[in-house]
């Protein structure tokens, strides 16, 4: 059988950001009823390049072929009109709208200037049957899950009659079934003649379901793979440049005495809507604590809570025994806890501090950075050089802005400054979110060393695999509740996926902490 | 669980919203008893709904109301209510019942200021119902300009400017108009298009500083303020103060068929053009907003700009043009003080009303419908403030002005809960 024809091809581009090679002649064919994986680490140039062919932003060099023509996509509104849609990874859907209404925007149908919400409406529900939706157009964005917003998303391409489609990392927010529900969908699409540009960093996903793999590391084409003779490591080496280690290796844990102890907590949103109701769970010294879940269901302010970040509404919490319900974050951090916060730009670094002066932000009040009212630079300075090197921060200069590193170094300077204070807990809340592959076994390995030397250590992560690999204890939040705690033997991906969906099996109650 | 672990303390009485405004009610209705108490029992009230131009009976009856015996009613089912929603309790029927129960309260309050203000005196309804609408209409009309400016994203502080800018040139032009061989009407008209017209260029302004150099919204539209109170009072020291500055007001017109019904025929369907105009402009504003493609792409841009560029609306464009609308409406409403209100024009004449108009808006939470309830509302305040100076009752005035404003704010804290602005107001749209 000949290969099927290219409907998209991309020839040469190079696009430029001030002091950035973000594509550097970049290459690619998808062919029709095909789905091409695009595999690389973040900032390697895979959303650039969709941008770019989605019209976002305009290509320095190169060209762009739909179904063999050469084309000029100058705006999105080109894009579509070529049958190109797009499901970004950051959805476009605007919250206060309605699916209708979100799906019709910009495309609206209309009577003279007034919309007919009935005919789009119409549509929706025929594509929603034939492709397996199941959406409701009446429904508000902001009360549907973010599973459904996707197929939203998705209904939004085909509505405009798509016929290529790029996915933006669709999987990043999902739990494992629903991936399963769609790749699904894929399916149904590809046997209708859609081809599907499919972009992630998860190499199982890759492999199962593209036809062809292009390979990008740092804004250039790195190969391409066929995933019939591909494995997860020869793509992973492709995908970094050199060999990884993939699984996380470590010992046995042997818990000691409890160190963290939270009662029934219940804490608030930022609405004032409560985010988590009543958690109640352990952590002992030298061992892992994984907390998984879907992004959004109590875990943010959970931790923040236990940072002392947040108001607890109702139930306490103690460290070391001691109530440290209400306490201020200055009382929690000085009773040796470590918090390596959610979102490392805004509330793990000041980015318009040097690296200096970022790594003692938890102690500088303290006598050896101190003395009175003013700070000891030498000291600071001092404390800095001996961490950089230690935790391998790049460049090794501690006199650079916090904000000009690159992600991965600004979560080493993060973990450099919470895991060298004098810690009995640690609190890591998606601690290797973004970071590239090197990065990521850099910051496990911290992790668990500082468990063997006796910390306690509470992981939050939506990444599944991160959680099932560290964790010694996994507990699965749902709707601001911990749905159960299993240990880590009884925790595979299949229990805790449907957990993470809030069902639960009732069978199998001796797994409970 | 380790033997730490001890049940945690309940609360046992939170302060919530409701039980706030239950403290509220309960207090008011104290008020009200302990006005009723220093009152003869045989006081009665009347409240007339006389023509208000010219005084004439409408021929519906007027109403009496024994005036202890009412307030001492109402005081009880204030208390009652607020005595109710202290329990908070939790079955539905009784939830509802204490909702029902507010709501009375909320549509009572109204009537019994009236009431106890006239105390033992006669009222007419007809007015007090046509001087709120009218003072109304500057306010409503503001916060569709801000709606229009708000949904798209652009925030509009300077409404207040607008206004007067409006104010001052339409007069202006009025005042050089007058003078020539047009008709009076056509003067008139052409006077409040250039009122219109002016706001609309000044949003233009506010459309430059805020979308295409991205200033901060809320600084240019300080500027813009800032501006017309300079720009307005030079205009007019230098060209209107010569001359026994003043021209013939908009006249009223009556509705035919309408206008014949009483009591409301006189109170609404006889009036002035922008007065009426109000009422176009709310349902002009509501029918684009909610029922047409323009409508549903401004509030796509106010939400999630960025949404929208994806699909290939051009944000900026469409805020541009919503600025500009926005403008325009401003202008209609600063027309109406010195070209409909007053016939003249004085320094900084729109006292704050663009501000006020601005609160309207936010408390009718971004809705034309809403917005229009709340400027009721506040011309409502605006009207019995001058009722009551006139009646001259013993009682500082300006605590019984205060007093809507105070229920307003409670209220609105306590049932429509806070209110979300479009998203992306006051953030200028970068393509990356």
């Amino acid at each position: 059988m000949p290969p099927a024809p290219p409907v998209l091809e991309a020839r040469g581009i190079t696009k430029r950001f001030p002091g950035v090679l973000a594509n550097d002649n970049i290459s690619l064919t998808l062919r029709k009823g095909q789905v091409l994986g695009l595999l690389g680490e973040n900032g390697a140039g895979k959303s650039t390049l969709m941008n770019l062919i989605y019209g976002l932003y305009k290509p320095d060099e190169g060209e762009i072929l739909v179904n063999g023509e050469p084309v000029e996509i100058t705006g999105s509104k080109d894009a579509i009109e070529l049958g190109i849609g797009m499901v970004h990874q950051h959805f476009q859907l605007v919250d206060v709208l309605t699916v209708t209404e979100n799906v019709m925007l910009g495309n609206e149908s209309t009577s003279g200037p007034f919309l007919r919400r009935d005919q789009a409406r119409r549509r929706i529900v025929e594509l929603s049957q034939e492709y397996g939706l199941n959406v409701d157009p009446d429904a508000l964005i902001s009360d549907l899950p973010v599973g459904v917003q996707q197929r939203v998303e998705i209904i939004k391409a085909l509505y405009r009659d798509a016929d290529i489609l790029i996915l933006d990392e669709p999987t990043a927010v999902l739990t494992p079934q629903e991936t399963r529900g769609l790749f699904k969908i894929m399916g149904a699409l590809l046997e209708r003649g859609v081809s599907i540009i499919f972009i992630s960093h998860k190499l199982k996903e890759i492999l199962e379901i593209c036809d062809a793999v292009v390979v990008l590391r740092r804004g250039a084409v790195a190969g391409h793979a066929d995933p019939k003779d591909s494995t997860e490591r020869s793509l992973a080496s492709l995908m970094v440049g050199r060999d990884v280690i993939l699984d996380v290796e470590k010992a046995a844990a042997t818990p000691g005495d409890e160190i963290l102890n939270v009662v029934n907590l219940h804490v608030l949103d930022d609405r004032g809507l409560p985010a988590v109701e009543g958690v109640s769970f352990g952590l002992h010294r030298g061992e892992i604590l994984g907390v998984a879940g879907v992004q959004g269901n109590g875990q943010t302010e959970l931790v923040e809570a236990l940072a002392g970040l947040r108001a607890v509404a109702d139930g306490r919490f103690f460290i070391k025994g001691d109530d440290m319900t209400g306490a201020s974050p200055r009382t929690i951090t000085e009773k040796g806890v470590g918090h390596v916060p959610e979102d490392r730009q805004q509330d793990g670094l000041v980015a318009s501090f040097t690296v200096m002066h970022n790594l003692v932000l938890s102690t500088y009040y303290r006598d050896a950075f101190s003395k009175s009212i003013v700070v000891n630079d030498r000291a600071i300075a001092e404390n800095a050089r001996e961490l950089v090197r230690q935790y391998d921060v790049r460049p090794p200069t501690i006199n650079n802005l916090a904000g000009e590193l690159s992600g991965g170094n600004q979560q080493k300077v993060i973990v450099a400054r919470e895991f060298s204070r004098d810690t009995d807990l640690l609190i890591a809340s998606q601690p290797t979110r973004g970071l590239d592959v090197g990065s990521i076994e850099f910051i496990h390995k911290q992790i668990i060393r500082m468990r063997d030397e006796g910390d306690g250590v509470l992981l939050v992560s939506s990444e599944l695999d991160e959680v099932l690999s560290l964790a010694d204890r996994v507990a699965v939040m749902f709707e601001g509740q911990i749905m159960d705690i299993l240990p880590i033997e009884l925790a595979d991906k299949d229990t805790v996926g449907l957990l993470m969906a809030g069902i639960r099996e009732q069978p199998q109650a001796e797994g409970t902490a | 669980m380790s033997a730490k672990a001890k049940a945690p303390r309940r609360i046992g009485f939170r302060i919530t919203r409701l039980r706030i405004i239950a403290l509220f009610l309960m207090m008011l209705g104290v008020f009200i008893m302990a006005e009723a108490g220093g009152m003869d029992g045989e006081t009665i009230t009347t409240l007339k709904l006389d023509s208000r131009t010219t005084g004439a009976a409408s021929g519906v009856g007027d109403i009496a109301v024994p005036t202890a015996a009412y307030l001492l009613i109402v005081g009880a089912l204030f208390i009652l209510s607020g005595a109710f929603n202290l329990v908070e309790a939790r079955a539905t029927r009784w939830r509802r019942l204490s909702v029902v129960l507010i709501s009375l309260c909320g549509i009572l309050f109204i009537p019994t200021v009236i009431i106890a203000a006239a105390a033992g005196d006669e009222t007419n309804l007809t007015t007090i119902i046509a001087e709120s609408l009218r003072l109304a209409t500057p306010l409503a009309i503001g916060a569709f300009a801000g709606i229009w400016c708000e949904r798209a994203g652009v925030v509009n502080i300077a409404i207040e400017g607008m206004m007067l800018f409006a104010a001052c040139f339409g007069f202006t032009a009025l005042f050089f108009l007058r003078n020539t061989a047009l008709p009076l009407e056509t003067a008139q008209l052409l006077a409040v298009t250039i009122g219109v017209l002016a706001g609309g260029l000044i949003a233009l302004l506010h459309g430059w500083l805020s979308i295409t150099f991205r200033t901060d919204q809320i600084v240019s539209g300080t500027v813009i303020n800032i501006l017309a109170v300079g720009v307005t009072s030079f205009v007019r020291r230098e060209y209107l103060l010569s001359t026994e500055a003043g021209a013939a007001k908009l006249a009223n017109i009556s509705i035919p068929i309408l206008s014949d019904i009483p009591v409301l025929g006189d109170a609404i369907f006889t009036n002035q053009p922008i007065f009426f105009m109000m009422f176009v402009m709310l349902a002009f504003t509501h029918v684009v907003m909610f029922y047409t493609r323009w409508g549903l792409r401004t509030r796509a841009v106010g939400e999630h700009p960025h949404a929208a560029d994806t699909l290939g609306i051009n944000v900026n464009r469409t805020r541009w043009i919503n600025v500009f609308v926005s403008g325009m409406i401003a202008g209609l409403a600063g027309a109406w003080f010195s070209l409909e209100a007053t016939g003249s024009f004085n320094d900084g004449m729109t006292r704050g009303a663009g501000f006020i108009a601005l609160a309207a808006m936010i408390f009718g939470k971004w809705t034309p419908l809403g917005a229009f309830g709340a400027a009721l509302l506040f011309g409502f305040s605006e009207s019995l403030g001058v009722r009551l100076q006139m009646v001259g009752v013993d009682f500082p005035v300006q605590f019984l002005q205060m007093v809507p404003y105070v229920v307003t704010l409670v209220v609105l804290a306590g049932f429509i809960g806070r209110a979300s602005p479009p998203k992306a107001v006051g953030q200028p749209y970068v393509k990356e």
